[in-house]
């Protein structure tokens, strides 16, 4: 188990990672969620020994491992695109770490096969980096990262690098490959489908401090307050009467400050709210619409494929609850 | 069609001035070779290579540069990192303390080099004088900058991220060096040992001045034959040989050099601390710099000896002829003739160097319009692959009747050193050039802007730095040169390197402390040209 207690690193006068705590399960997959320069990749450098800590303790077990250098730690690290060595084949790529620690030939070829086999590559051994594409490449990183079964993985963005369709294939394999492994890993990303698809915790990081973390659904439900509801992909946050008329309208308790999805409004003639569209804009999965509420100001919502909207029609919408977070803030705050 | 047309008219300016000033002379002085008595006879290179002398010298020549490359290599890779990689302090100074040995002049590096080692120097006891040990130190010496700044150069834009996964898999400091790094380097590495090479098989005045008759090496030997034997068939021979091996290692050395895409190699990695673990790289680097340090200290004191005491007496001669009339101009003069001779080649160099560089980077649109690139680039490089001696000697020979008699001009000299200088300005400037990304230009265009204006705008605002530096080059690389000068200058208006090797050929005391005092002055302008390149050095760009 990993365990990160107020660690604190500082370049020069910036504090890039500050006075952050966070447990890491056997077997878990923690995602560190937070936006470009806000210290994410500082602290997992400084997981893996590269970075030094100003203060606090990056433990393993109970060890402290200040004293441990990268190359002991028994830890992989998976680059964004994926740093294979140039001028090895793939096959030696993946063997690296096995022939760093004299590992048989023969035990090397089996290995090579399996690990080959797990990220679908197999065939590829004899290959240069350079004539991979841009998902093969992540895919032997990885192989080459799980070769010698690392009691901990390290994953800096590792699907930012690739284009929207292969991400989503890569994401769904890199989850199964994780998890069939059963491997403990620690993931950076400013990307929260990312984190979704691969983690079971969620920890949000905003100007090197960790507001936020927990299970994966737990955040998503309940965000910290309004900058970590909209980085987790929330569209808009409503305060004071604009909030308790939508919560109203939803049969729910009120509350000061309400963040809802691009879904959480619904066409619906009988809903209990009225709105004029103003925008409608029709996407693969539904309509999407930009509509005028009464009392409340100009929202998102959805209607479903095929309903006859167009701008200035005036509608009802409904709310749906499982679309929308109550933010634990207050007028003062 | 059109655009191969418009490239070779472009072409053509460089090519003809190449072609009169360098293959017209350097074939006049190989056919001296290939005819004898007027008449085609090949037999008699075949002669002289079987000469047992020429055997020894050529052999001479192979070991004294192999071992003078290896230890180039050893002692330039730890200062390469500590310079390039490590946040120390003072790093500039010392970057560009280590580069004056390289720009030093051949002969002052060689009167440094007798004067420590000679009898009565700081290291006089080892009796190293005179013998190939001091020649291989001399070379060393001139050569460990060439390593430091092309591999330097090439491990600061290195990724160090492919090292951080290697290290997160278990490889220790050492392994990730071996398995990682010095792969990646290879290319930076086998370039660097191949000029080195290239730079100690064609010295011409360290071996001159330290090694004189005993320890010929081809280069001098060529000199001695032209000079004083007056064969030269014999040196032709010789030449011969040399430009086969030479114009073959190169070859070889670009093929081994060959980097897939260098657009992509652009990024400069930021500097780390310095942490407790780099102790042996920097030590390592503190002893280089002072092996560096060493013979040019035991120069400026030297040239401060006046008569067992301290004086600036060796200064204050330099305005006269030195003793038994040695010269028949003064030293402040042939400062002068340097000077004007300098700034002459530096824009000749400069001229021809910019168009070389434009040529041969632009992107080309066909496979032909590629080749007839890339020939062009071997062709301009040529003037590397051949020796100063062999240039300066065919110029005397091919250049001194009709249709161009240019034995009066006094641009003769300022050309053969714009020459010897081209291949320095072009290789600063094609990385800079290369490595505009074309798209940029495209942008530029579909803005509306002119090809010219596009050249004001993209290209010039990138180049301008790297080509002060280029010019700087030239400058300092005039200012030493030895090799071709020492036949074309002209007995009462000589240069300073000259000046210094005649003042150290004749007898008396007062004229070898005018010869110390002089290369210190010369050191002293090749430094200050030198000092004013690193302050424009582009990061990640650039070899030496």
């Amino acid at each position: 188990m990993l365990s990160l207690d107020d660690v604190t690193v500082r370049y020069g006068d910036t504090i890039a990672v500050d006075d952050v705590s966070l447990d890491l399960a056997t077997g878990q997959v923690l995602a560190v969620l937070g936006p470009s320069g806000c210290g994410k990749s500082t602290l997992l450098r400084a997981v893996a020994g590269l970075e030094p800590l100003d203060s606090g303790t990056i433990a393993w077990d109970g060890i402290d491992l200040a004293g441990t250098p990268t190359h002991r730690r028994g830890f992989a690290l998976m680059f964004q695109d994926g740093q294979l060595f140039a001028h090895l084949t793939v096959a030696r790529n993946v063997a690296y770490a096995l022939r760093l620690r004299r590992t048989p030939s023969a035990r090397v070829a089996t290995r090579v096969r399996e690990l080959l086999a797990l990220v679908g590559l197999e065939g590829y051994d004899d290959r240069l980096p350079g004539t991979l594409s841009g998902g093969e490449r992540q895919r032997v990183a990885l192989a080459r990262a799980l070769a010698v079964e690392p009691r901990l993985i390290l994953l800096d963005e590792p699907l930012s690098a690739l284009d929207a369709t292969l991400r989503e294939r890569l994401a769904g394999d890199l989850r199964s490959i994780l998890h069939a492994a059963g491997t403990t890993a620690l993931l950076v990303t400013h990307d929260h489908e990312e984190a979704f698809a691969l983690a079971d915790r969620l920890a949000v990081m905003r100007s090197g401090r960790v507001v936020q973390s927990g299970a994966i659904d737990e955040v998503w439900r309940e965000p910290v307050d309004e900058e970590t509801a909209l980085f987790l992909g929330y569209a808009r946050v409503l305060r004071g009467d604009a909030a308790a008329r939508v919560l109203a309208a939803a049969g729910l308790r009120t509350a000061y400050a309400l963040a809802l999805r691009r879904s959480a409004l619904v066409v619906d003639a009988t809903g209990p709210l009225r709105a004029r569209v103003v925008q409608a804009r029709v996407t693969p999965e539904q309509v999407r619409l930009v509509v005028g509420v009464d009392g409340v100001g100009t929202l998102d919502a959805v209607a479903p494929l095929g309903s006859r909207v167009s701008p200035g029609d005036e509608t009802g919408l409904r709310v749906d609850v499982t679309r929308l977070a109550i933010l634990p803030i207050t007028r003062a705050s | 069609m059109r655009r191969i047309l418009a490239l070779l008219l472009l072409a053509a300016g460089p090519v003809l001035v190449l072609g009169v000033l360098f293959v017209l002379p350097v074939t006049g002085m190989v056919a001296e070779g290939f005819v004898a008595d007027g008449r085609f006879a090949p037999g008699a290179v075949l002669d002289v290579l079987a000469r047992p002398r020429v055997h020894r010298v050529a052999w001479f020549t192979v070991w004294t540069s192999g071992v003078a490359t290896v230890l180039s290599v050893v002692l330039g890779l730890p200062a390469a990192y500590a310079l390039h990689r490590l946040a120390l302090p003072g790093r500039a100074a010392v970057r560009a303390a280590l580069l004056v040995p390289f720009v030093l002049p051949t002969v002052v590096v060689g009167v440094a080099f007798r004067q420590l080692l000679g009898e009565g120097g700081p290291l006089g006891a080892l009796g190293l004088d005179g013998t190939p040990a001091a020649i291989v130190a001399g070379l060393v010496f001139f050569n460990v900058a060439v390593v430091v700044r092309t591999v330097g150069v090439a491990w600061e834009s290195l990724d160090p991220r492919p090292g951080q996964a290697a290290a997160a898999l278990g490889a220790s400091p050492w392994q990730v060096l071996r398995t990682v790094t010095l792969p990646a380097l290879r290319p930076a590495i086998v370039g660097a040992a191949s000029i080195v090479f290239l730079f100690c098989a064609t010295a011409f005045g360290i071996v001159l001045t330290l090694g004189g008759v005993r320890h010929a090496t081809v280069e001098t030997e060529i000199y001695l034959l032209t000079t004083t034997v007056f064969d030269l068939q014999a040196a032709a021979a010789l030449s011969v040989l040399q430009i086969v091996v030479v114009v073959g290692l190169l070859a070889l050395a670009a093929r081994l050099r060959a980097v897939p895409d260098p657009t992509a190699q652009r990024t400069v990695t930021p500097v780390r601390a310095v942490r407790r673990s780099d102790a042996a790289v920097v030590a390592a680097t503190g002893a280089v710099l002072a092996a560096m340090l060493v013979p040019v200290l035991t120069l400026v004191l030297g040239s401060l000896r006046v008569d067992g005491g301290w004086g600036l007496g060796n200064y204050r001669a330099l305005s006269s002829t030195g003793d038994n009339q040695a010269l028949l101009a003064p030293v402040t003069s042939a400062l002068a003739t340097s000077l004007r001779t300098a700034v002459d080649a530096t824009w000749m160099a400069l001229l021809v160097g910019v168009l070389v560089a434009t040529i041969v980077t632009r992107r080309s649109h066909s496979r032909a319009e590629r080749r007839v690139r890339s020939t062009l680039d071997g062709f301009f490089m040529l003037p590397l692959g051949v020796s100063a001696v062999t240039l300066g000697f065919g110029f005397l020979i091919t250049l001194d009747r009709p249709p161009l008699d240019l034995r009066d001009s006094p641009l003769l000299v300022p050309m053969a050193q714009a020459l010897v200088a081209l291949p320095l300005v072009v290789r600063t400037l094609t990385p800079v050039l290369g490595g505009i990304d074309d798209r940029q230009r495209q942008a530029a265009a579909s803005l509306g802007a002119s090809p010219w204006r596009t050249l004001l705008t993209v290209d010039l605002p990138v180049t301008w730095k790297p080509m002060l530096a280029a010019s700087g080059f030239a400058f300092a690389a005039s200012l030493g040169e030895f090799g071709a000068t020492s036949f074309l200058a002209r007995d009462d208006s000589p240069t300073l390197p000259v000046v210094i090797f005649r003042l150290l050929g004749h007898p008396g005391a007062m004229n070898y402390g005018m010869a110390l005092a002089a290369s210190v002055v010369l050191a002293a302008a090749t430094a200050t040209a030198m000092l004013l390149v690193e302050r424009l050095r582009v990061p990640g760009v650039g070899a030496f």
